[in-house]
């Protein structure tokens, strides 16, 4: 199964898992199922359309999905899926 | 047959002196011009066309900067004295052809003659940057660069603490500091250029006065103030480099927008709890940051450090890393994070490298971003209205 890593700031919807290995074969099946086991992750990642957040940045190992086929991207199980928040933080 | 004591009247007799006009013509023409003073001299100014080989060194050297005995060759020192002698010591190992530039670098200088001056580093400079300057990477000459260079930091907070002072030990002549608050005891326990007794004080104020104690080459520019639409182009385009600690997300908008604008690079970086992330943005040579984020993150997403907590020993690592890449830029040494995103794990020790690339949609370095023309320049979106509510607590 591929992993998702999770950034700190979604870890308290995933019980504190910082990777979790989700099923699925494209990017988007893969977030999908993340949020139906995880369903505090779901209004993070997901707009009400079911389009990913624009400010959710997404990586395929280490390819941002956004250059690739975005939600279509294929992903297989030794892949890891990257979930990354801007972050602010400077002081 | 010349002595040392001979006086060097009597040795100039035997010399065929020059004026610096017609130096400067002969070597236009093809003659050898040959420095002989001491190294410190020739890192402090020198002839473009010149080669430099000590006086001390010549006799055994000139076998190999000028193998013909009749070659054309003009010698000079700081006055004449040196390379008189030294000219006359060529003439008796069968040098033919060799003149003096009568009154020396002195003279060339005095007439207004251009010189080399990049390595102009003073001899206290010398002893306190020799462990970079031994580094053949970046040498006197970057060192120099160093001294001449103009590097603002937006915060003097978590990340700029520990980026300014590094950078002020390294030699970065002018730093300006852009914050608007004033020190305060939670920020002691990263923020290591503020000190117990600063609490209450300006922050900028604050790392003034240790920047000062530390080097005193650094010349500090305060700007107690936050960037805003108004103010940010004004003053950021007095520098080379642009080093992103801020702690909002508008500010971090404005400032990309407004360097893409005057085409600075900025090294931006930021930190939450265990982690900080930090990429390095050319612009147009590599994405802005607008092409990695291009819109900001709802609250929830986005905790402050003031209200989720920072480990400082982290906050010191990635303000290191921009100071890093900042020397990198300003030195033209090494490959900055351009296009590389770098996130540093510090809980796991681990370091992820994520690709970048520019976004041929980006709204401000996009293929279709408009050329905003000299009056709108400083005019920016809202950023307040999309401000993410970041609380002002730091």
């Amino acid at each position: 199964m591929p992993t998702v890593k999770i950034p700190p700031v979604l870890r308290p919807q995933t019980a504190g898992e910082a990777e979790v290995a989700t099923p699925g074969s494209t990017v988007g099946d893969v977030l999908r199922s993340l949020a139906e086991t995880h369903p505090g992750t779901h209004s993070q990642l997901f707009s009400d359309g079911g389009e990913l957040n624009r400010y959710v940045n997404v990586y395929l190992n280490d390819e941002d999905v956004r250059v690739l086929d975005g939600l279509d991207t294929a992903v297989s199980d030794a892949d890891t899926v990257m979930i990354l928040p801007a972050m602010a933080g400077g002081q | 047959m010349a002595t040392a004591a001979e006086p060097i009247e009597q040795v100039k007799q035997r010399i065929d002196l020059i004026a610096n006009t017609k130096a400067r013509e002969e070597v236009e023409a093809g003659a050898k011009l040959i420095d002989v003073r001491e190294p410190h001299e020739w890192d402090e100014a020198h002839l473009e066309d010149a080669v430099h080989v000590p006086q001390g060194e010549l006799l055994e050297r000139i076998g190999d900067v000028a193998p013909d005995h009749s070659e054309r060759i003009v010698l000079y020192c700081r006055t004449d004295n040196r390379s008189s002698r030294a000219a006359d010591a060529l003439q008796d190992l069968g040098y033919e052809n060799v003149s003096v530039m009568r009154g020396g670098i002195v003279s060339w200088q005095d007439d207004g003659f251009p010189v080399v001056a990049a390595h102009e580093l003073t001899p206290e400079q010398r002893m306190r940057y020799s462990r970079h300057t031994l580094l053949p990477e970046i040498g006197v000459e970057g060192q120099v660069k160093l001294l001449n260079s103009k590097v603002l930091l937006i915060g003097a907070g978590g990340l700029g603490a520990p980026s300014a002072f590094y950078l002020a030990a390294a030699g970065v002549g002018t730093l300006g500091i852009v914050d608007d608050d004033v020190v305060d005891e939670t920020n002691l326990q990263r923020q290591v250029i503020h000190t117990t007794d600063r609490v209450g004080m300006p922050k900028t104020a604050s790392a003034k006065a240790s920047i000062e104690a530390l080097n005193p080459d650094v010349k500090v520019v305060e700007h107690r103030t936050r960037l805003n639409a108004e103010n940010v182009l004004d003053i950021i385009s007095d520098y080379d480099v642009l080093v992103d600690g801020a702690d909002n997300f508008p500010t971090r908008y404005l400032l990309n927008d407004a360097s893409v604008r005057l085409r600075t690079p900025v090294v931006s970086a930021s930190i939450l709890a265990f982690d900080g992330q930090v990429s390095t943005f050319v612009p147009y040579a590599g994405p802005c940051y607008r092409c990695l984020y291009p819109v900001p993150p709802p609250p929830e997403m986005a905790p402050s450090c003031g209200a989720a907590g920072v480990l400082g020993v982290m906050a010191g690592v990635m303000g290191l890393l921009q100071a890093n890449e900042v020397i990198k830029l300003v030195t033209g040494v090494g490959e900055p994070l351009v296009g590389r995103l770098l996130l540093y794990d510090s809980l796991g020790t681990r370091f992820t490298e994520l690709k970048v690339k520019r976004d041929p949609d980006c709204p401000i370095c996009g293929d279709h971003a408009t050329e905003i023309p000299e009056s709108e320049m400083g005019k920016f979106p809202d950023y307040e209205a999309f401000c993410a509510g970041e609380p002002v607590l730091r």
